[in-house]
């Protein structure tokens, strides 16, 4: 997808949520896996851009950036779960998710695109996935021939594991 | 020491109208046929609320008027009358009529005073009976005194004939009082008389004075008139909305001539003078924005007096308090977050600092002790100290106790070491605990809200005659001085509050301690080294001690030298949290957008220079 083609995809995060029937999800790669996460939470696709760096903290906790005057932390996906050599280039991707309350951005290897599951095409999560924990995975999703990793994205960043939240900051 | 009323009279007029404008409005709506009870309740909590305001300030008509109307509605909310639409227009009026009586106190307009007296007979009509015990009820006790020595006795006391007298009695505490004010005006002519009586008494001229002013309308009144101020009341929302925006507009202003800049001058010169001027309007928009959050000190400091005089008395001792500088301006949310750390250490002052009257005596100092409040400006901070002429901190006491609690300490401290000391959690030296204080909850909690605050607290004390803690903040919570300086290839901004001075060392001027740390000889002081390289974990440029740059920061009387590559410049840096979207870090208070629109991190030099002795360089 191209940068103008993302930015397109910013998504009002106000939106209701749907009772029941298909929700949709964006998608993403990581390595040689494919994600998604519900797109309500999602506030905006950017490229990569030089972060400042934070001393002291995990290594998948990249710094921070200015995004429209708000400071942002940056967390790195890849580094975070093992998945892929995590160089930056222009097709670098961040992705910038309203969760928890906060806004953070996270770094993908590729937004693929926005599909809508319906109920009976999400299957329970097998006991492992990815470097997951089950814990933060609401199922798998079929769609024609691909499987997706369907992540809480809010839960795993409120998660204590990604040290984002004051909670765990001593 | 005397409290000028007169900066709360403006509040005072804008809650009135505002209430007034409300009990007209419930009135409007009001069904005379069948009225509800939440309606009534709500028109008499207004002219309840107008009452009890106006006796604050001693605006003794409009008290009365506002009671008047609120025995009426009393009776009618608790069901004893029933409303009826002449009841109606009477409030109205009587609404009109202490818009009139305000309007009066505030811009010196003429006062109807035919239509008071008929507003509240027209009131006291149609509430029957009852109404005539009421009005005596109101007046205070004082008044009623006063009214007694008149020798007149009331019979059957027609409201006429009540607010006759009622005015006559408004006049008598004022013959008194003029003749106090001309005493004081002129001490020099009393000749032989060694002390004039009254600069004994402060407190109770004071409050003569202030008894005398509600009789002085037509005086004040001319007074007044060119002094009114009108304002209007904003959400503090919309305030923040404004200087966040401010604050973008700086950001942006910045980005803008950081990249004119590189721009040829001959050729551009229209365009740079105009930056220039950009420039200009930028920063004066930034100040007035920011002075709206401004509010003057005095909004704390004038609670103290009542806390000084009740704690003096619970605790037998003489004490004065003296309050510099009310008129302080600093940010609104400091205002409210100070009262508190103000309220542990003056209350401190008194338990501990000041000695009882006797001891005092003995050691040939004035029975009387004094704590002074004051507020000032130093470079970009604002200074509060609370002082006292007491016994000060006891060095031998505080380093005992230390000991018994374990704490790392010699007989060689510095006296600024040892006083930090008593800010531990849980530290106190009183002999008792009292229920005033001496429990040693309170100097960590002031130094908690402190820092909290982005400021830090110092303590100065000499033996025998007094202590002096002072409280540094920050002017404002939104936007900081700070020095930019690079280590490796990031940015840092180091407030430059905290800065003493830079400087590039001689080889023979560093030396090292065992091997690990190391020290920088600085005017007669060795000063431990903190490598920002290290603390920061960053690639930088001169690993070698001997080169870059030493900037020498202070905190709380402590002093460490900065290890730095360059510096780079001084800005105004509008200060961003981190915490919003992440969580605190160490060594951390902050971030900041750059000219470039980079973001740089702002420095912890509190914890720095707390880190150098304790876990921060440890544990980077």
């Amino acid at each position: 997808m191209t940068q103008a083609a993302l930015a397109r995809v910013a998504i009002a995060p106000e939106a209701p949520v749907p009772a029941q029937g298909p929700r949709e999800f964006l998608t993403f790669r990581l390595g040689e896996e494919e994600y998604g996460i519900e797109i309500l939470k999602v506030q905006e696709i950017r490229g990569y851009e030089a972060v400042t760096a934070i001393a002291n903290t995990p290594e998948f906790i990249k710094g921070v950036i200015n995004l429209r005057g708000t400071i942002v932390p940056i967390v790195d996906m890849r580094i975070k779960f093992n998945l892929s050599s995590a160089n930056y280039d222009q097709f670098t991707v961040v992705i910038i998710l309203n969760v928890a309350e906060r806004v953070v951005g996270m770094v993908v290897d590729s937004v693929s695109d926005v599909i809508s599951l319906g109920s009976e095409q999400v299957r329970p999560a097998p006991s492992f996935a990815a470097g997951l924990d089950t814990e933060y995975i609401i199922g798998l999703g079929t769609i024609d021939e691909r499987m997706l990793i369907l992540v809480d994205i809010e839960k795993l960043m409120a998660s204590r594991d990604m040290a984002l939240l004051e909670v765990i900051a001593e | 020491m005397t409290i000028d009323m007169t900066q709360f009279y403006q509040v005072f007029f804008e809650e009135s109208a505002e209430l007034l404008a409300e009990m007209e409005r419930l009135l409007l709506a009001l069904d005379a046929g069948a009225p509800q009870k939440e309606d009534l309740d709500a028109i008499f909590r207004t002219a309840h609320s107008i009452k009890g305001g106006g006796s604050t300030f001693g605006f003794s008509e409009i008290t009365e008027t506002a009671h008047v109307l609120e025995t009426l509605l009393d009776r009618l909310r608790n069901g004893e009358l029933s409303l009826s639409s002449e009841m109606t227009d009477v409030f109205l009026k009587a609404v009109d009529v202490i818009k009139m009586q305000l309007a009066g106190r505030q811009t010196g307009s003429s006062v109807d005073e035919a239509a008071v007296r008929d507003i509240c007979t027209r009131l006291s009509t149609l509430g029957g009976r009852e109404f005539n015990a009421s009005p005596a009820a109101a007046v205070p006790v004082a008044r009623r005194v006063a009214f007694g020595e008149g020798g007149e006795r009331i019979v059957d006391p027609s409201p006429e004939k009540l607010f006759a007298i009622l005015s006559a009695i408004e006049e008598r505490p004022a013959e008194p009082a003029y003749g106090l004010f001309a005493e004081s005006q002129a001490p020099g002519a009393q000749g032989q008389s060694p002390e004039p009586p009254a600069p004994s008494h402060p407190m109770r001229r004071a409050s003569d004075a202030a008894g005398a002013a509600p009789a002085r309308t037509g005086r004040r009144a001319s007074d007044r008139a060119d002094g009114e101020r009108s304002s209007i009341r904003v959400s503090v929302e919309k305030v923040d909305q404004l200087i966040n925006l401010v604050g973008e507009l700086v950001i942006t202003q910045a980005m803008l001539a950081e990249a004119t800049s590189r721009l040829d001058a001959a050729v551009h010169q229209g365009l740079l003078n105009r930056m220039g001027q950009l420039e200009r309007n930028t920063r004066a928009l930034q100040e007035s924005v920011m002075s709206i959050r401004m509010m003057p000190i005095s909004f704390v400091f004038s609670r103290f007096p009542r806390v000084v005089r009740d704690l003096a008395a619970k605790l037998n001792k003489q004490v004065e308090l003296k309050t510099v500088g009310e008129g302080t301006e600093l940010d609104k949310g400091l205002i409210e977050k100070i009262a508190d750390p103000l309220n542990h250490l003056v209350r401190n002052s008194l338990d501990h600092g000041i000695e009882p009257a006797e001891k005092r005596v003995a050691v040939g100092k004035d029975p009387k002790g004094t704590i002074t409040l004051r507020a000032f400006h130093q470079g970009g901070s604002i200074v509060v100290e609370v002082a006292d002429d007491g016994a000060g901190l006891n060095r031998a006491k505080i380093l005992a106790k230390a000991r018994e609690r374990g704490f790392a300490v010699h007989e060689d401290m510095a006296d600024k070491e040892v006083w930090q000391l008593i800010f531990e959690p849980g530290f106190s030296t009183a002999d008792a605990v009292t229920d005033v204080s001496g429990r040693g909850v309170g100097m960590d909690v002031v130094r908690k809200n402190v820092r909290g605050m982005g400021g830090n607290v110092e303590i100065e004390s000499r033996p025998g005659e007094g202590i002096c803690i002072s409280i540094r903040l920050p002017l404002t919570l939104a936007i900081l001085d700070g020095m930019s300086i690079a280590v490796g290839k990031e940015i840092f901004i180091i407030p430059l509050t905290y800065i003493v001075e830079s400087l590039q060392p001689a080889r023979e001027d560093l030396s090292s301690v065992t091997g690990r740390g190391r020290l920088v000889h600085v005017r007669g002081e060795y000063l431990p080294v903190v490598p920002l390289r290290e603390v920061f974990k960053i690639e930088a440029a001169h690993t070698d001690i001997h080169q870059g740059i030493m900037v020498i920061v202070e905190s709380e009387g402590i002093k460490v030298a900065l290890h730095v590559d360059e510096l780079v410049g001084q800005h105004q840096v509008v200060i961003k949290s981190l915490e919003t979207n992440y969580r605190k870090t160490r060594g951390i208070s902050g971030a900041t957008i750059m000219g470039d629109g980079k973001v740089a991190l702002i420095m912890d030099v509190v914890a720095l220079a707390r880190g150098s002795y304790g876990p921060l360089l440890r544990a980077a």
